[in-house]
């Protein structure tokens, strides 16, 4: 059985006269496995992601996900967190006043609390925290900081990273994970994902570029257009596209 | 306004008793003889007044309010034991219903340069420090309520503190009001003196037993050169109680003032709070924070008033607003022509937290000079739904993350405040007005050092 198992599945806007974006996907991924998603802007990705994730802003009006084997779309986007899916942003959101180390605190306890473990002491959670953190190279001040307020684009992403590695998830959803990042951002995120990739975990990983693929390398890589993904491969997929853009994807769809 | 009118005499019998007892000094009798005086002539201020217009007075003029005696019982007690802050404070003098109570305050003799005393002591022994302050910046002609606190002035308390000290904890003024036979008034007035390069940590603390009274409250701070003062204001009255407050701050060269002002209790509350930099090179930091539920209704003014160059000035406002209360937020930044390099900047924020709670927030600027910065900006809603997700996504209940930023949102302005017993008591009465536990505290973890200022 795949760990996620997406048929058919269409999305549209919530609000009043919303588009649709997802008009039809079919995915299916098994853990252990790095799937890539790649595409244009506005090709429905990042859309993907937030949908299996439970964002409400988007309103599922056909087809159906199982994760687990089991109804995903039935769950509330935090009974998805807690059964073990995690969603790295695109743009993680500032929250003022609340410290990363509360932030993580209630995360981590409430998967656990979920799975009938006991929650983490402050001290538990500081030993989990301390070896995440050399992993994502990142000071120990970082904890007392309010959530993302004040970060750097890569400090930001880094962060998601961090939160991924300490959430321990079973189906770890990358939303363009390397936009904003230099290079050498770009190189401590990468190494850091990379070693989240276990036999237990599936990752989706969506991303515009290939240059985050040279250092997670996927098992397979899908294209989006319009909606629907048209095309997949194996890695060098990725390389093609990279070699050749996405307009050939169009003619050869069309 | 007929009703505003017809209470507009109702203090005169008590003022008579007041005068036949009370003699004071001719300084003190001319005082209050003009703020009487002003007084009988304006009367409450009706919402035709734009200082007024959003805050109707009608519900404490329609009070039979008698003037309240000092007493030492057992409810007066109990506030003092509660509000204490005990060791952390350097000093505490404990007021009641507007009048110092000996045996309650905790004052012993100072080293460190420090005096506090009662207003009417000061007058006595030290006439020459607090005349040429006394009613000098809270102007009666400013604000009807200023001018019926200065008619009752007869007690209050007096803060020097002597050039160069530097007061390492902080001076406590706890006032305190109790339940009478009839709904009591107090007309609270303190002087704090900072003297050329001294340094000071003062707390005032309102609270109340419960039920309808009325506290009428001025403070007057003067700041003399390179004086540095964090003042720290908590009104936790009773949630039937009326809340009138002017506090007049005159900061003289490269002297340095911050304001911490929460806004927990009362039914009405209206804080006038008026910083006047009347030296070049002054600092100014206005941090307020307003957390009003059920009915609650509160007014903050405020007025920066730039007279001189070179002067830095900050302020940030937050409301936190449920049920059906009512917040109203009027910042005033005033530049006058001699004020150039003024580099102003004013934040007011509102959290909605029901549909039917409402903010009204007004900033406004009036610049003179032409070389100077001025920024404001303003944001009214309710809960970030973007954040409410990013919790969700980390598997917080949608109830939990609402609490918690609701929380979060009021603690960007506790991690400012440096006084430890204030700052925990404000964090308590939000953790448990959101079903938060205890260790949601951020600032425990040290989070406020840097943002402190």
């Amino acid at each position: 059985m795949a760990l996620l198992e997406i048929k058919n599945l269409h999305a549209r806007v919530a609000a009043a006269g919303g588009r649709d974006i997802l008009k039809g996907v079919n995915l299916s991924i098994d853990s252990g496995q790095v799937h890539a998603i790649m595409g244009k802007n506005g090709s429905g990705k990042s859309t993907l992601a937030q949908v299996l994730m439970g964002r409400e802003t988007y309103q599922v009006t056909d087809g159906q996900v199982l994760y687990q084997g089991k109804d995903l779309l039935a769950l509330s986007a935090e009974e998805r967190a807690r059964e073990g899916i995690f969603l790295a942003f695109q743009y993680p959101v500032e929250i003022p006043g609340v410290s990363t180390s509360y932030f993580l605190k209630a995360a981590v306890n409430a998967v656990r609390k979920h799975r009938g473990q006991s929650e983490l002491d402050a001290f538990e959670f500081l030993k989990v925290v301390k070896e995440k953190m050399a992993l994502l190279k990142m000071d120990q001040s970082f904890m007392n900081r309010a959530v993302n307020e004040g970060f750097s684009g890569g400090e930001k992403k880094r962060n998601e990273i961090f939160q991924m590695a300490v959430c321990d998830p079973k189906l770890a959803l990358m939303d363009e994970t390397d936009s904003g990042l230099d290079i050498d951002a770009l190189k401590v995120v990468a190494h850091g994902a990379s070693t989240l990739r276990r036999p237990d975990r599936a990752i989706l990983m969506v991303t515009h570029y290939q240059r985050l693929l040279n250092y997670i390398e996927p098992d397979r890589v899908h294209v989006m257009l319009d909606g629907r993904i048209v095309k997949s491969g194996d890695k060098s997929l990725a390389l093609e596209l990279e070699e050749r853009g996405y307009d050939w994807i169009e003619h050869e769809a069309a | 306004m007929t009703q505003l009118a017809e209470n507009k005499f109702a203090h005169q019998p008590q003022y008579r008793r007041l005068i036949d007892r009370q003699r004071g000094d001719a300084f003190v009798r001319a005082l209050r003889e003009r703020g009487i005086e002003r007084f009988d002539e304006v009367g409450f201020p009706p919402t035709t007044d734009e200082d007024w217009r959003l805050t109707n007075v009608t519900p404490i003029a329609r009070v039979p309010f008698a003037l309240g005696e000092l007493t030492e019982d057992e409810s007066a007690r109990e506030l003092a034991a509660r509000f204490t802050l005990g060791d952390a404070a350097a000093t505490e003098i404990v007021v009641v219903n507007g009048h110092c109570s000996q045996r309650l305050s905790r004052l012993g003799k100072s080293v460190r340069g420090d005096t506090v005393t009662d207003l009417a002591s000061a007058l006595n022994r030290h006439p020459h420090l607090v005349e040429p302050h006394l009613g000098r910046y809270a102007k009666i002609e400013a604000n009807p309520f200023v001018a019926l606190n200065t008619g009752f002035l007869h007690d209050g308390v007096c803060v020097h503190v002597a050039r160069g000290a530097a007061v390492q904890k902080p001076i406590h003024l706890l006032h305190i009001s109790t339940q009478g036979e009839t709904p009591t008034v107090s007309h609270p007035r303190a002087l704090i003196v900072v003297e050329e390069g001294a340094q000071a940590t003062i707390v005032e603390t309102y609270v109340g037993s419960p039920g309808v009274y009325w506290t009428n409250a001025v403070t007057e701070i003067v700041a003399a050169p390179g004086a540095i003062i964090d003042h720290c204001r908590l009104q936790q009255e009773s949630h039937q109680a009326f809340h009138v407050a002017t506090l007049a701050v005159h900061m003289s060269e490269q002297s340095n003032f911050v304001s911490h002002s929460a806004t927990l209790g009362a039914a009405l509350t209206r804080n006038d709070l008026t910083v006047t930099m009347a030296g070049p090179r002054a600092e100014a930091t206005l941090n307020g924070l307003v957390i009003l539920s059920g009915r609650q209704h509160a007014d903050n003014h405020t007025l920066l008033d730039h007279t001189q160059p070179n002067c830095p000035s900050h302020e940030l406002y937050k409301h936190l607003l449920s049920d059906t209360s009512s917040g109203v937020f009027k910042g005033k930044i005033l530049v006058r022509p001699d004020a150039q390099k003024t580099d102003s900047k004013q934040t007011s924020k509102s959290l909605l937290l029901s549909d039917t709670a409402t903010m009204n927030s007004q900033p406004a600027l009036e610049i003179y000079a032409d070389d100077v910065k001025c920024t404001h900006g303003s944001t009214t809603g309710p809960v970030d739904e973007e954040m409410v997700f990013y919790l969700r996504s980390r598997g917080v209940s949608m109830e939990a993350a609402r609490h918690l930023l609701a929380y979060a949102f009021a603690a960007d302005v506790t991690r400012r405040i440096r006084v430890a017993p204030i700052r925990e008591r404000i964090e308590d009465f939000l953790a448990a007005q959101h079903g938060l536990p205890r260790d949601l505290r951020i600032t425990d973890i040290g989070a406020h050092d840097e943002a402190a200022r």
